[in-house]
């Protein structure tokens, strides 16, 4: 092809090809290293996590040092927490984002309560379990899966609260309109139409809040501490999977770190299986 | 789904241009989505220094036909063009991977204004600098020509250093013109420049295209007819991804041969 | 909407099963009960800032601004500075942003604009599921893995290979086991990566595809279109984003406690054992038994929520109403 020397530099072109295809390696590069380094990681993940798995791990609570044992206690006490926190946190947070959608629209109050909401999304979750420590365990002298309880409860919250306002404001405002026009009033409207129009969402949003609490270690560590039994008891304090496993992770024994990995193994697999049940969900009530 | 001709009337009528004035000549262009035929075989001569107009309803083809001419749809996989399109000698559908240099000489603007998140000079500079290099005496003259050129100077003038952003609509549309003659294109391509544009800015663009092809050959996407009747030299009227019929605006729309350019002109269909 | 249909009109119904009007009363209350739950929230946010700086009130008006300066950390003595922790914390937080946005920024640019479509897409799920891998997972490895790994394969070799009094030598020190702030950087690295990656992702795609198509047919190359039209396009958001994910790396407990070495003293270099906040609560906090010492964790608990709230409201408001949840 030949064209007016003026019209464009060929020396150029060849240069902007060359930091061009220079990029494009780069990114490559880029993301072979953020997947080599992920595989590495998932890759020790599940070989040291199976290693460690064995039928003990379900039916027997923690060992002493080189006794056989399980993470009966530490799986029990995750369930127990976790169910107590989402319960609060979905009261809680389904009612708070309702008020959003629905009643707080253009008020101070609800710009700042999103603002405020969407911070505490992000913030260190060891803060949580030091103002619940605080509330908590300090007055009533003394570690328990409630305080604990309460700490999960107040990271999912948030998201639950912005979930909740995200999905209900998807729905149509006909909607909303065509259930007022047969003469109900907002709140019927909202519990009748509008929550049953977003249940998936729901769904989606409690089960994004569930894997977002479930790993969670830092809140637990000065709230529910760690018991080395089983217990159901809400003022004892009470194990859980990721404390467990700092503990064991931390220790000089080999059966102890074995252990370890298997939970950690287990926490992983819970947490992306939810993730991906959520968005399975999200994915089926869109294309309906 | 398939595209199918209508029965009645098969009749294509082409009146083109002489072969010595065509910059771009199609031939036999078929295009693809994935599977989905776009265009059957359409036939477009270019005519140098002259402006083309592609009238038809919504669907038949004319962007498409359009975006094939500076290849744009190679940003899409799935996306693919078979036949001919001849422009400087070669076809430009053989040329591989040298997109760049073909888009430094056939130059595009948009149905949306585009204006880049940069200030109104370096809006025009960056598309310049792309291919050549170019001291700043010669491109604060560069970016005053091409302003002037696309009638915006006079509103600008005062702040070129002010993002592209802030511009009005049919400002920001005039300073896409602007910034694709920066670069000295033998063509201009238009997608329904105008659609988007209240009826003053769309008169003030209309000029400046007018008042550009003494030096750059246009081809330009409308659905205003008026507006094709107003500036162009040629009209095609496509339907249903064929070009049904092609002949000098001059009687295009006071006389057309074939009976679906009839209907479309007369408000029939489209 | 198929879900308008399937609402009963029972449901909907204006008078109860007794033919008595439901009255409005009815949302009058449901109104409140939402309202009262958004000022709970808000309730726990006042109480969460009150109780933290009730708690370390103690601490803070004992050592008054040597709090902040002096890197005696002595639970023995009673004597508590935070220099170490906090500079610990912004080090880490910062070493981390370093190594992981210019391949976050790779990453999201390989999946949007160079990668086919097709794997993108799964690409792009798996990084996503890689963010919301726990914390905890993270610091094992870094531990178990990454730790001996850099002890025998860069510190030992280092060691030897530096020359005694050197500039290089005040960057490499350290106790050769893998335990200090520049792996701690990288398991964070490790971990902020794939969150920054995912938001950036997001944001690139939110580019308006004529905005692409205008730059391409100006001629531009994929490098130009991305670094010199899209990023510029997003660039507040993607600020924004950029924030989120040093907010993230500096309130992490797990993913460092594990591996940064727990040393309270000012880190010297950078192969050099330290602490940040949040490891130092996480490790000392259950020990704690001096009322003090409680109160002087709790002090650093406030200074880290200082700095992240800082740092998670301006990204928040860079991002918009757009933020990741």
């Amino acid at each position: 092809m030949t064209a007016p020397v003026e019209r464009y530099d060929r020396l150029l072109h060849l240069r902007r090809k060359f930091y061009n295809s220079v990029f494009l390696v780069l990114t490559g590069i880029a993301t072979l290293i953020a997947l080599t380094a992920l595989f590495l990681i998932l890759e020790t993940l599940v070989v040291k996590g199976l290693a460690g798995m064995d039928s003990h791990v379900f039916t027997m609570s923690q060992p002493a040092p080189d006794e056989q044992g399980g993470l009966l206690n530490a799986i029990v006490g995750s369930l127990v927490m976790c169910g107590f926190g989402m319960v609060i946190a979905l009261v809680v947070g389904i009612l708070a984002g309702t008020w959003l959608a629905e009643y707080g629209d253009g008020t101070r109050l609800a710009a700042i309560v999103r603002f405020l909401n969407d911070i505490l999304i992000s913030a260190p979750s060891i803060l949580i379990g030091l103002f619940v420590y605080q509330l908590l365990v300090r007055p009533f002298h003394g570690f328990s899966s409630l305080a604990g309880g309460v700490a999960l409860s107040l990271l999912a919250m948030p998201v639950a609260t912005r979930a909740t306002e995200d999905i209900m404001r998807l729905q149509p405002y006909a909607l909303r309109e065509a259930g007022m026009a047969l003469g109900a009033n907002r709140g019927l409207v909202i519990r009748a139409i509008i929550w049953r129009a977003s249940t998936s969402g729901l769904m989606t949003g409690a089960l994004l809040s569930f894997a977002r609490i479930s790993g969670e270690t830092a809140p637990l560590l000065f709230t529910s501490l760690g018991n080395p039994f089983l217990s159901f008891s809400l003022t004892q304090p009470m194990a859980a999977l990721p404390t467990t496993i700092f503990q064991f992770a931390m220790s000089a024994y080999d059966d102890w770190q074995r252990l370890a990995w298997a939970g950690a193994l287990l926490i992983a697999a819970a947490v992306l299986a939810t993730n991906i049940l959520g968005r399975a969900l999200t994915r089926g009530s869109m294309q309906k | 789904m398939t595209f199918e001709a209508p029965d009645q009337d098969q009749r294509t009528v082409m009146i083109p241009p002489p072969e010595g004035d065509r910059v771009i000549d199609v031939h036999g262009l078929d295009f693809f989505y994935g599977k989905n035929q776009a265009l059957y075989g359409v036939e477009l001569p270019v005519a140098r220094n002259k402006v083309t107009a592609l009238i038809g309803p919504s669907g038949c083809g004319k962007s498409t036909l359009l975006r094939t001419l500076n290849r744009i749809y190679d940003l899409y996989a799935g996306q693919s063009a078979t036949g001919k399109i001849m422009f400087d000698g070669s076809n430009i559908l053989d040329q591989g991977k040298n997109s760049e240099q073909l888009r430094a000489r056939i130059g595009m603007v948009f149905q949306r204004p585009t204006p880049f998140p940069m200030s109104i000079y370096d809006n025009i500079a960056f598309g310049v600098r792309l291919h050549r290099s170019v001291g700043k005496a010669e491109m604060d003259e560069i970016v005053e020509r091409s302003l002037v050129r696309a009638a915006l100077w006079d509103e600008v003038k005062d702040k070129l250093t002010t993002s592209g952003l802030g511009l009005s609509g049919g400002q920001q549309q005039r300073l896409c013109v602007a910034r694709g003659i920066a670069i000295n294109p033998d063509v201009l391509l238009l997608d329904e420049p105008a659609s988007a544009l209240d009826p003053l800015s769309t008169a003030k663009l209309e000029s400046t295209l007018i008042e550009l092809k003494s030096s750059i050959t246009i081809v330009i996407v409308t659905h205003n007819l008026q507006q094709a009747a107003r500036i162009s030299d040629y009209t095609g009227f496509m339907l249903l991804g064929k070009m049904v019929e092609f002949r000098p605006s001059s009687d295009a729309f006071v006389s057309p041969e074939t009976k679906q350019m009839q209907d479309y002109i007369t408000g029939r269909f489209g | 909407m198929s879900t308008a249909a399937s609402v009963s009109d029972e449901a909907l119904r204006v008078t109860d099963a007794q033919g008595n009007a439901r009255s409005p009363r009815n949302d009058w209350l449901f109104r409140n009960l939402c309202l009262s739950a958004v000022l709970a929230m808000m309730a726990t946010l006042i109480g969460l800032v009150g109780s933290l700086v009730s708690g370390g009130w103690m601490a803070l008006s004992h050592f008054g601004f040597s709090f902040f300066t002096t890197s005696t950390w002595d639970p023995v003595a009673d004597q508590y500075g935070a220099a170490g922790p906090i500079v610990g914390t912004l080090i880490t937080a910062l070493l981390a942003l370093v190594f992981a946005l210019p391949i976050a920024v790779g990453v999201a640019v390989f999946l949007v604009e160079i990668c086919p479509q097709i794997i993108a897409r799964w690409l792009a799920i798996a990084v996503e599921l890689l963010a919301g891998i726990p914390s905890i997972v993270y610091g094992m490895w870094g531990l178990f893995v990454l730790a001996p790994w850099f002890a025998q394969n860069v510190q030992i070799p280092l060691m030897t290979w530096v020359t005694p009094g050197s500039w290089l030598e005040a960057i490499v020190s350290g106790v050769p086991n893998g335990a200090n702030i520049f792996t701690a950087s990288l398991i964070l690295a490790v971990m902020i990566l794939p969150y920054i990656a995912a938001i950036l992702r997001e944001l690139l795609m939110s580019v308006p595809s004529h905005m692409r198509e205008a730059a391409y047919g100006l001629g531009c190359t994929p490098r130009e279109v991305v670094m010199r039209i899209m990023l510029p396009y997003v660039r507040r958001s993607a600020i924004g984003a950029v924030m989120l994910g040093l907010g993230r790396a500096l309130g992490e407990t797990m993913a460092v406690t594990f591996i940064i070495g727990n040393s309270h003293n000012f880190p010297h270099s950078l192969f050099d054992s330290g602490s940040t906040i949040s490891s130092t609560i996480a490790n000392e906090f259950t020990e704690a038994t001096g009322d003090m010492h409680i109160s002087a964790l709790i002090a650093l608990g406030t200074v880290l929520f200082m700095i992240t709230f800082v740092t998670i409201a301006l990204a928040r408001l860079l991002l918009g109403r757009g933020g990741p949840k």
